[in-house]
């Protein structure tokens, strides 16, 4: 029952690269923006925070077509990306990646500020006082004791990325080999009087996939709190 | 080693201004919660900023609105001693206590690790994790860790209000080395009395944001 055919295999790889890419993608700015919203009060924060966390409640589709109308070969990011750097980016595999990234973003950002906002300030300003500067601060005091959050933003992120649906098939399509990730390839299963076989088993390998992303970020997030209680 | 510091500060809810000068030994700035004891040893570790006058320790100068002289925190070498222990959590408690060691010029150090431990009693803690200390075990580390970057001022900061009565006794002999012991001027900030009268050779009665009594 569990032997993958060489298309199922073809998807579950590249969820795997889609998966990846979008996660290492998303990690400096998702960290950057968690950081000045757990950090600062400046004007325009909600709206910032809005737009961050607007994914998650955005029909997918939307955020889908968005994406084709900046990123498309005739948007203006999709032009600029195409005649600068010579990468186009709808109906590719790096378009999916950058869906992906886009819809799992939310979840890495609001791992990322809880961890982030537990961190006691005075233990930065005992560092200071002990002649560390605001980067050693940072790397030796702020980024350890919220590194468990970060990971757990990364791990939900990339379950996101392994299995977004919506975004990916309305931004760069169906195509098996470049766009057709995995829970693509189930909806394609579906849709063939053969395919029911195929769909189950890559159904049954995703929720795996989601179990353990839970489980493990779960983890890290309690080891977050036991952290700070302990302080 | 001398201190002196002439500080003003105003908010819409609090003001402050005070001037005292410190000698080695321990001067004690003595009075009632909300005097304004906490903010005079913040302006003076630079984390709070002074609207107007200087701070220095030895010559140098720390702080200086007309001069516009602001040391970082980091840059002042100023030993900071608090009510918590503060002890990062993620480190043991020799990674604490190597923290700002590691980090002090070569040249400006004078305490050595065996010597502080030995001091503080702390030498066979090195391993253990700060959430597996006692109270007072931890804030004997925090006063060795502040020892190590080598300060040309100790700052402390209630350090015995949040132990029980066995846990001061326990530290107080320790403090009492420290101030025979360093040649440095140590701040001592309190609001007990017993605690003055033990440990003090002068003693700045401050109320309301003013200096009340120099003694």
């Amino acid at each position: 029952m569990f032997e993958l055919s060489p298309a199922e295999w073809e998807a579950v790889g590249l969820s795997l690269k889609v998966g990846l890419w979008a996660t290492l993608l998303s990690l400096p700015p998702g960290f950057f923006l968690a950081y000045v919203l757990a950090r600062f009060q400046f004007p325009l924060k909600s709206l910032v925070s809005g737009l961050v966390y607007m994914p998650l409640v955005l029909p997918p589709v939307v955020t889908g077509m968005l994406l084709l109308l900046l990123f498309g070969s005739r948007g203006p990011a999709g032009r600029f990306f195409e005649e600068v750097f010579g990468i186009t980016i709808a109906f590719r595999w790096t378009g999916a990646a950058l869906a992906a990234a886009i819809m799992g973003l939310p979840l890495m950002v609001r791992a990322m500020r809880i961890s982030i906002e537990a961190v006691d300030r005075r233990l930065e300003l005992a560092a200071r006082t002990l002649g560390a500067g605001w980067w050693r601060t940072f790397l030796t005091i702020t980024l350890p004791l919220s590194l468990p959050g970060v990971i757990a933003g990364a791990i939900l992120a990339f379950a996101k990325s392994f299995g977004e649906f919506g975004a990916t098939i309305t931004f760069v399509g169906n195509i098996p080999g470049e766009t057709q990730t995995l829970p693509i390839a189930i909806y394609s299963f579906l849709q063939s009087p053969t395919g029911e076989g195929p769909a189950i088993r890559l159904a049954v390998l995703s929720v795996a996939v989601s179990m353990i992303a839970i489980i493990g970020s779960e983890w890290m997030e309690r080891r977050v709190l036991t952290r700070v209680a302990t302080a | 080693m001398s201190f002196d510091i002439d500080v003003e500060v105003r908010r819409s809810d609090f003001a402050l201004k005070v001037a005292f000068e410190a000698a080695p030994g321990l001067t004690a700035l003595f009075g009632p919660s909300g005097a304004g004891k906490t903010s005079i040893l913040n302006m003076i570790a630079g984390v709070l900023k002074p609207a107007r006058g200087r701070i220095a320790v030895d010559g140098q100068v720390l702080f200086d609105s007309e001069t516009r002289v602001d040391l970082k925190s980091e840059h002042r070498r100023v030993g900071y001693i608090f009510q918590d222990a503060r002890l990062f959590p993620h480190m043991s408690v020799g990674g604490n206590l190597l923290y700002g060691y590691r980090l002090a010029s070569k040249a400006g150090r004078y305490a050595e690790p065996d010597h502080v431990m030995n001091l503080l009693g702390i030498a066979g803690l090195v391993e253990r994790r700060p959430a597996s200390l006692s109270g007072g075990e931890q804030q004997r580390v925090a006063i060795g860790r502040a020892l190590l970057s080598s300060p040309r001022l100790l700052l402390m900061d209630e350090p015995l209000a949040a132990l029980d009565d066995a846990r001061k006794l326990e530290i107080l002999p320790y403090i009492e080395r420290l101030r025979d012991e360093l040649r440095i001027p140590i701040l001592y900030v309190t609001h007990a009395r017993a605690e003055v009268e033990r440990l003090a050779a002068a003693v700045i009665g401050i109320e309301n944001g003013r200096v009340t009594s120099l003694t």
